[in-house]
């Protein structure tokens, strides 16, 4: 079975939007190293989306190119998640944030090295190796804002209370996901696992019973979304048909 | 042995072109002349990213945006040279970040410029990096070892931007009449402000002579930016823009371009802190280092109570 062009979207979407939101970080970092840190990160998303929407021009055909899938779509095209439109917050919110998407896209990479769409697996195969060390980086702020001074952990705590509700998302099955043959229910219990022993060490909790938040993957977003796009597209929009 | 034969050795040491080490002997004022030029030259390397980052979320296609990212993030690397460095000659990477928020250390007027338009991320590249590549050339023979070892690595990386910024200039002077236009204006906002970059006229320097002696630089200020403006002159006949200054013309006698007169009070407002953008520079340094306090802060308490559990487990 074939990825949906949609779904390949989907990807590409949710790696850009982070990758976006990251690079706000670029130049004020709380410190030099990690100023670096994250800017890197943004940087191996904005290579996943590009990887993916590639793929996607191609599957769209008519010399479609991966700049027109990223900059002339508007704000009901897009197919990411609401977790990775919220605003970056503070170091606390960032880097929550990572953990609990980069928990999410190692589960799913994993799975997707084994999709009957070559190059779908090869991509995820490629990236999986970056997610990894997202993974790691993140859950080490984790444990080390939760653990770290009373601050840090009222900070964590209060990251964790708005951010949960966006992390059901991830697991809500969506039509061009089914028609890849991807069932994202299954990944649930092995993400829950997986941040309960990086929460265990932090001695945070995970938090029951939240309204889950959910339309992003039919592109029904927060208002964050358009002013992304309009900022990222600006020059697309205003000089249509050049070259950069 | 006497402070004047130590002195002596000294300079008989940089004489026989062998670099000074971080454990040798040095006069104090070698010592805090080279704290001083590469704290600075850290700390523009920091203040530098500002500029550049304004565009990064508006970069015009994925791969200038990857490519701006990773510019920046680069800059951010060479800081972090440099400031190692500086710590070899006895100061904390604190106490050095501290004098630039109190405005005590200076860092590159350049980047007190806005970049207003795309255009002026290209020319930042093509123009201000070509510019710090005059000077950090002659840096990787500095006398100060851990200098001169920084600036290798950092030439490198630098040369390369600067290759990128032209090769981005050259897509848009080869574009619509919009691009042109936005490139030559980026190019005539940046081109005085880049002459700038090399410092008074030698004669009004007064760093030079004991820097030249002790071959913390190798070449004056003029002699620098004789040779940016030669190379200028020749490269941006490759873009079919022009450069905006009606004095520029081959000197047959000297072998070199003439040009015209430095407008030095924009540049000494600009050193006073009277730029289009000293106050939003330092402003977002300062929030960024306030803002990531209550950070570091958890990293080191982490770090302390990861030790202690460590030593418990051990006794």
């Amino acid at each position: 079975m074939k990825a949906t062009l949609d779904y390949i979207l989907h990807l590409a979407d949710n790696a850009l939007i982070l990758g976006q939101r990251n690079a706000e970080w670029c130049g004020h970092g709380p410190v030099l190293e990690q100023d670096i840190a994250i800017s890197n990160i943004s940087l191996d998303l904005i290579g996943q989306a590009r990887s993916f929407y590639q793929y996607a021009a191609e599957l769209k055909g008519n010399g479609t190119t991966e700049d027109d899938l990223a900059y002339l779509r508007d704000e009901r095209q897009f197919r990411n998640i609401l977790l990775v439109e919220q605003p970056k917050g503070d170091w606390a919110f960032t880097t929550l944030r990572q953990f609990l998407f980069s928990s999410y896209q190692q589960l799913l990479f994993q799975k997707l090295t084994t999709h009957d769409d070559e190059r779908l697996a090869a991509i995820s195969e490629k990236t999986l190796k970056e997610v990894n060390y997202h993974v790691r980086w993140s859950s080490e702020w984790v444990i080390r804002l939760g653990d770290g001074t009373e601050e840090s952990r009222s900070r964590i705590l209060s990251a964790l209370a708005s951010i949960w509700t966006y992390t059901g998302e991830m697991f809500m099955p969506e039509s061009f996901e089914t028609a890849s043959g991807i069932v994202v229910t299954d990944l649930e219990t092995a993400w829950k696992e997986k941040i309960k022993t990086s929460f265990a060490e932090a001695n945070i909790d995970a938090p029951e019973n939240t309204f889950m938040r959910s339309g992003g993957k039919k592109g029904i977003h927060s208002e964050h979304l358009g002013f992304i796009l309009a900022e990222m597209q600006y020059l697309q929009r205003s000089y249509p048909g050049c070259e950069w | 042995m006497s402070v004047h034969d130590l002195e002596k050795h000294f300079q008989d040491t940089i004489d026989a072109e062998i670099k000074i080490e971080p454990l040798d002997w040095m006069p104090d004022a070698y010592r805090k002349t080279n704290i001083r030029q590469i704290s600075q030259h850290a700390h523009s390397e920091i203040v530098g990213m500002l500029p550049e980052g304004n565009w990064i979320s508006r970069a015009p296609s994925l791969k200038r945006k990857a490519i701006l990212l990773a510019k920046v993030q680069d800059e951010a690397g060479h800081g972090l040279y440099l400031y190692s460095a500086c710590e070899t000659l006895g100061t904390s990477r604190e106490e050095t970040i501290n004098d630039l928020h109190s405005g005590r250390a200076k860092y590159s007027s350049i980047f007190n410029y806005p970049t207003l338009t795309w255009a002026d991320i290209g020319t930042v590249g093509w123009l201000v990096d070509g510019a710090a590549i005059m000077n950090q050339v002659m840096l990787t023979r500095t006398s100060y070892g851990p200098y001169a070892r920084a600036m290798v690595r950092i030439c490198k990386e630098e040369s390369f931007h600067q290759r990128q910024g032209f090769e981005s200039l050259l897509v848009l002077s080869k574009g619509s009449e919009a691009q042109r236009t936005m490139c030559q204006d980026a190019i005539n906002r940046w081109w005085w402000p880049a002459l700038m970059m090399f410092g008074p006229r030698d004669s009004e320097s007064t760093n030079s002579d004991q820097s030249m002696k002790w071959k913390i630089k190798r070449k004056t200020n003029d002699e620098l930016r004789q040779q940016f403006v030669d190379m200028c002159v020749e490269q941006v006949k490759l873009l079919g823009m022009t450069l905006p200054d009606p004095n520029l013309k081959w000197n047959e006698e000297t072998k070199h371009y003439d040009f015209g007169e430095i407008d030095w009070n924009e540049f000494w407002q600009v050193v006073k802190g009277n730029g289009p953008c000293n106050l939003e520079r330092l402003q977002a340094r300062k929030k960024a280092w306030e803002e990531g306090a209550w950070v570091r802060e958890a990293a080191a308490a982490h770090a302390a109570k990861k030790q202690k559990r460590a030593d418990a487990n051990a006794a």
